[in-house]
């Protein structure tokens, strides 16, 4: 899929690609935060026929929308597809040594080799954390690598 | 009983202006040609002549100027700036010189001489990038193909600007042939030092600026530079427009951010002074006479700008209908041509103000119409124009 970027100068960036069924949509990135996200009008390539602006607030819950379900969709078929790999979402409880602590300090790839992909926290989903996240009670972290190594993470931060 | 008069006279002109604003903003025109009309029908001559307020006028004008320009700075990055210059530049050479072309004869046959040609060069050429961004905003047209044409057109426009703005305050300021080579050579090397800086310290500039502190000490502080660099940059003919509009240019990143929304009211507030101010200072009985050679120049505004909008568009490959829609938006003028003609004061003929006047009021109005009155143009253009392309490829498959 080729996603086609344009600066837009004063205004920000707009991104736009053409879908599958040979509509294009994009989405506009203004300075401030504010989204528009527009569909363009069939009959001219050119123009737009659809417009809505999204607040920032509001483009997160399209994101997310959009987004978030996928994220655990393509793990799931992930473990699916690819024999030897094994993928598991583990509860940081009361108990865990890395409640409160950040990604870095529980060392996760350089003890096990399993790599943690996303942070599920409520409704939210974290994809690929940074070395500095901190880990709260009641996160779900998604860990993939071989089973070996997923168990042994779930030990770690689990404190088992 | 002057501070009353002050006080009542003030708040009748700011609060008709709020009501024509309103009015303005529901019918999609810019308020920009309401206010000269207000300040023409305040002014001396006019319908209900005003006095005391003429010096809070007088000075919120060229606050407003220094305003204006400091918020369209920031708007722009420098990278922005030389990203465009690199990509776009014959497009902005034809733009300002077909555009300035009418301008320029013009001024030759009323007789207003080189200075004159020169500052309505500058009047005709600039279009309003206010009025444009507002209305590709409300037709929903940020997104479509033409609209980064049209847009690098802008950028361009207001880098000529800081160009061309000290080369005509010098100009103006000179008193002889050589002075004045003198003046435009110091204004365009500070100008270059200047972007330097921008474009190389940009985020030096930016800290001492913006180092952390409450919204209201931020935009005082920047309010109050922006005043100083103005002032500094008028003092040697460089423009205080120019001034303000680099300093904006130099503050980057998160600084900007912040200094826009705190800034923009004050903003509209003073370019409000600012356009009511020179309907205050322009003459309207000398409206009726130049109105029919305004109204020539016009038409050859618009015609100027529509040509340059279809060809940056051709240019940027877009199909027909967005060529014909890139042609309409372009036409509208405003802020520059009253900063330029407000420059040239009435040092160089009586009529030019009443020219510029006339001149922005019409293509004010006009030009936010014109990219709604074209639409379904565009969308035949488009349609014809894919029908074409549909049987073209149906020709060329064997029977």
């Amino acid at each position: 899929m080729d996603i086609e970027e344009t600066r837009l100068p004063g205004i920000g960036l707009r991104h736009d690609f053409v879908t599958r069924q040979g509509r294009r949509i994009g989405v506009i990135s203004q300075k401030n935060g504010a989204r528009e996200l527009f569909m363009y009008d069939p009959d001219d390539p050119d123009s737009c026929r659809a417009v809505i602006d999204l607040t920032p607030e509001e483009s997160e819950v399209v994101a997310e929308l959009l987004g978030a379900p996928r994220v655990i969709e393509r793990l799931a078929r992930l473990s699916e597809q690819v024999e030897g790999i094994t993928t598991e979402g583990i509860p940081v409880t009361a108990d865990s040594p890395f409640a409160g602590r950040t990604l870095a300090d529980a060392q996760i790839r350089t003890r096990t080799g399993a790599s943690i992909v996303a942070v599920i926290r409520g409704d939210q989903v974290v994809p690929s954390p940074g070395p500095d996240f901190r880990f709260q009670i009641g996160d779900k972290v998604v860990v993939v690598g071989t089973e070996e190594g997923v168990h042994e993470a779930a030990k770690i931060l689990g404190g088992g | 009983m002057h501070t009353t008069r002050l006080l009542l006279e003030l708040g009748a002109v700011i609060f008709s202006l709020g009501v024509v604003g309103r009015l303005a903003g529901r019918v999609g025109l810019s308020p920009i040609p309401l206010y000269l009309i207000a300040g023409l029908a305040f002014g001396s001559g006019g319908l209900l002549p005003l006095r005391a307020p003429e010096e809070f006028f007088s000075t919120g004008s060229q606050v407003g100027v220094v305003l204006l320009l400091l918020l369209l700075g920031l708007e722009y990055s420098a990278s922005d700036l030389v990203g465009q210059l690199r990509q776009q530049a014959p497009v902005g050479v034809l733009d300002l010189a077909l555009n300035g072309l009418p301008g320029v004869v013009f001024a030759l046959v009323m007789g207003w001489g080189p200075v004159g040609a020169l500052a309505m060069f500058g009047i005709t050429a600039v279009s309003s990038s206010g009025i444009i961004a507002k209305v590709l905003y409300d037709l929903g047209r940020l997104g479509n193909r033409e609209t980064p044409s049209i847009l690098s057109i802008l950028v361009l426009e207001d880098l000529g600007m800081a160009v061309y703005l000290p080369v005509l305050t010098a100009v103006l300021a000179a008193s002889g042939a050589s002075a004045a080579v003198v003046s435009v050579a110091v204004a365009l090397s500070v100008l270059g030092a200047v972007l330097y800086v921008a474009t190389r310290y940009g985020h030096q500039v930016t800290r001492v600026v913006a180092a952390d502190s409450s919204s209201e000490v931020m935009m005082l502080r920047i309010l109050g530079l922006a005043l100083l660099v103005a002032g500094a940059a008028e003092g040697i003919h460089v423009s205080a427009a120019v001034g303000a509009f680099l300093l904006g240019i130099a503050l980057s990143g998160e600084a900007a951010e912040v200094a826009r929304p705190l800034l923009e009211p004050l903003r509209d507030l003073f370019a409000a002074v600012f356009f009511v101010f020179f309907g205050l200072s322009t003459d309207p009985g000398q409206l009726p006479a130049v109105f029919l050679p305004a109204l020539g120049l016009v038409v050859a505004g618009i015609a100027t700008k529509m040509f340059t909008g279809w060809y940056a568009a051709r240019r940027a490959g877009v199909g027909p209908g967005g060529r014909l829609r890139a042609a309409a938006t372009l036409v509208p003028r405003g802020e520059f041509s009253i900063v330029i003609a407000g420059l040239a004061g009435n040092s160089i003929d009586p009529r030019l103000g009443p020219t510029a006047a006339a001149y922005v009021l019409s293509l004010a109005i006009l030009g936010p119409l014109m990219p709604r009155a074209i639409d379904p143009l565009a969308r035949r253009a488009a349609r014809r124009a894919r029908d074409k392309a549909v049987a073209a490829r149906a020709a060329a498959l064997p029977a």
